[in-house]
């Protein structure tokens, strides 16, 4: 039975749906809240997650996950349309398509300049949407809760329809990205971590690995902040604040590259810990986050998604040894 | 026979060094040259000029009468034009059955704009080629283990199959048998030739060890300060009386 489950990827996203949607069942408006907030990051995350696989790490995601999220406030109020699927779909395309872009001239750079100039890039956004009273300045947007193929529904259960909706929408990109990291181009991003001399001298152009790569963290990072806006019904230029995208590589980090759940496992950890902190210790919970984020680094540095993935080989980013 | 590959008064300076200094070497398809000098002679930078990783300063380079210069190494290797490096370039972090299947994967898809995001790395027919190449080059005991475990003699083995891989119209392998146990030498060698017997592949090979030389070598280019020194049968060209000098110490 479990190996029916784990050697069938659409049946596993099927079976961690059903679990999730069970277990939401049973929880109070308020968890469901949380919960549906660190699913719609977890996609956020898988997009980093993506990157990281490349060897790539960006300060600045905040910036799709912000622009996903006015994608979808505007759009919303300017057209009227509060369909949660059409707004989060327009949300992690338009991003998707700005990725494209920007990854075109962002490929050219590694590191430390690819991290900081993401970072520059959010900032930009962030200053651009303080300073735009035309949309609500520092004070953000309100949006209308979503409607779903037309059925709105009473507050009573707007919460768990939300969480529903998130669960099917996380499940289904997870099972597409669990495709992906095992396709042709899914592993070539492996090996551009490792060697990307060797990619160019087979012929591959590393550059379009990482411009697919990054458009498509883009657009997760936009159907993330989408979701997140239609949860939390406001948004703020706050999301573009690197302290957000910094968050995200936090979660990223704790998660590892290797597995899907990890990444949504290592944001519902993240929220939580900051849930409980925050409730019992509120003016030192940032400093439980960095010992948290400390201990996972030592004992498990390929992230939580090592422990998942502890029968396979580690697959340690020092690894490089004397690949040059 | 035609010439697969003709390189005329190639120079390149780094920083007023000349590395290479009027540089022509043509070699026919089918041939096995062997490129030998001291350390510094300018062998690699004839390599790295070939493959498009440096660009001469001036001079010309065609490979069945097209301009290769100016092309980058991604355009270099589409042509048909293969390397393997002196320090194994491979993917340290994947097992070797994923090294080759990336390889694979990206020969083929020179043709495609990108690789498929969809279809399985490991579909039946890279699973094919990855086990012929596994096979050729005695891999497959260590299919599964990760690159960075096997031994420098392995990765040497890997990086000339990934060079390989795709008939290749032009080999240029760099010092492929360094770090290679002396004893297993010519049998490297003997894989590394029956691995291109059914193609019609030049090929140019970075070799210090004149026994190997000797053998497997139809023809000899003598680097020395960046200039061909001599170009000729290994014989005549190891009698050479500068060659003895300055390149194999025997004067």
């Amino acid at each position: 039975m479990i190996h029916a489950v784990t050697s069938s990827p659409p049946l596993a996203a099927l079976v961690c749906a059903a679990a999730l949607m069970a277990v939401g069942l049973m929880l109070p408006d308020w968890v469901l809240f949380t919960a549906s907030l660190a699913l719609a990051k977890g996609l956020v995350v898988l997009g980093l997650v993506l990157l990281l696989r490349m060897g790539a790490v960006s300060f600045g995601q905040g910036m799709y996950y912000c622009l996903g999220a006015y994608i979808c406030g505007l759009v919303g109020n300017a057209t009227g349309v509060q369909d949660a699927l059409f707004l989060v779909i327009l949300s992690g395309l338009g991003c998707c398509a700005l990725g494209a872009v920007l990854g075109v001239f962002l490929s050219a750079y590694r590191g430390v300049f690819f991290a900081m100039f993401n970072l520059a890039l959010s900032m930009i956004l962030y200053g651009a949407l303080l300073k735009a009273t035309s949309v609500g300045g520092s004070d953000g947007i309100g949006i209308a809760p979503p409607s779903y193929f037309g059925l709105s529904p009473s507050d009573e259960y707007r919460s768990i329809l939300f969480y529903a909706f998130v669960v099917v929408i996380a499940a289904g990109v997870g099972l597409a990205t669990r495709i992906y990291m095992r396709s042709e181009l899914g592993l070539a991003a492996l090996a551009v971590r490792d060697n990307e001399i060797r990619l160019e001298y087979l012929g591959l152009s590393v550059r379009r690995v990482i411009v697919f790569n990054y458009a498509i963290a883009a657009g997760l990072a936009g159907l993330g902040g989408g979701l997140v806006a239609l949860v939390s019904g406001h948004i703020i230029p706050e999301f573009a604040y690197w302290t957000t995208s910094g968050e995200f590589v936090f979660m990223t980090v704790l998660s590892g590259p290797s597995s899907i759940v990890a990444a949504f496992g290592a944001t519902a950890l993240f929220e939580t810990v900051r849930l409980v902190a925050g409730q019992y210790l509120p003016n030192a919970w940032q400093l439980m986050l960095g010992a948290f984020l400390l201990l996972s680094i030592l004992f498990l540095p390929n992230g939580i998604g090592a422990l998942a993935a502890g029968r396979r080989r580690t697959r340690a980013p020092d690894a490089k040894e004397d690949a040059r | 026979m035609s010439i697969a590959l003709n390189a005329q008064g190639l120079s390149k300076s780094f920083n007023g060094i000349k590395a290479a200094d009027g540089v022509s070497v043509s070699v026919a398809d089918g041939e096995f040259v062997s490129l030998i000098g001291a350390n510094g002679a300018g062998k690699t930078t004839f390599i790295n000029m070939v493959t498009g990783y440096v660009r001469p300063d001036v001079g010309s380079i065609t490979s069945y009468g097209r301009e290769i210069v100016g092309l980058s190494p991604l355009q270099v290797t589409r042509l048909g034009i293969y390397r393997s490096f002196q320090i194994p370039q491979v993917f340290t972090g994947l097992t070797l059955m994923e090294n080759l299947t990336v390889a694979i994967n990206a020969v083929t898809a020179h043709e495609r704009p990108l690789l498929s995001p969809r279809k399985a790395a490991l579909n039946p027919d890279s699973r094919d080629r990855v086990d012929a190449v596994m096979e050729r080059f005695q891999l497959g005991k260590y299919r599964d283990h990760l690159v960075s475990e096997i031994s420098g003699g392995m990765r040497k083995l890997l990086d000339v199959g990934m060079a390989t891989i795709n008939s290749p119209k032009v080999l240029m392998l760099d010092e492929p048998t360094s770090g290679v146990a002396s004893e297993e030498k010519f049998d490297f060698m003997d894989l590394v030739i029956e691995a291109l017997s059914d193609q019609k592949a030049a090929v140019l090979f970075v070799e210090h060890d004149m026994d190997i030389v000797r053998r497997y070598a139809d023809r000899i280019v003598v680097f020395h300060e960046g200039r061909v020194l001599a170009d000729d049968r290994p014989d005549a060209a190891l009698a050479q009386e500068d060659v003895r000098r300055y390149v194999t110490g025997k004067a």
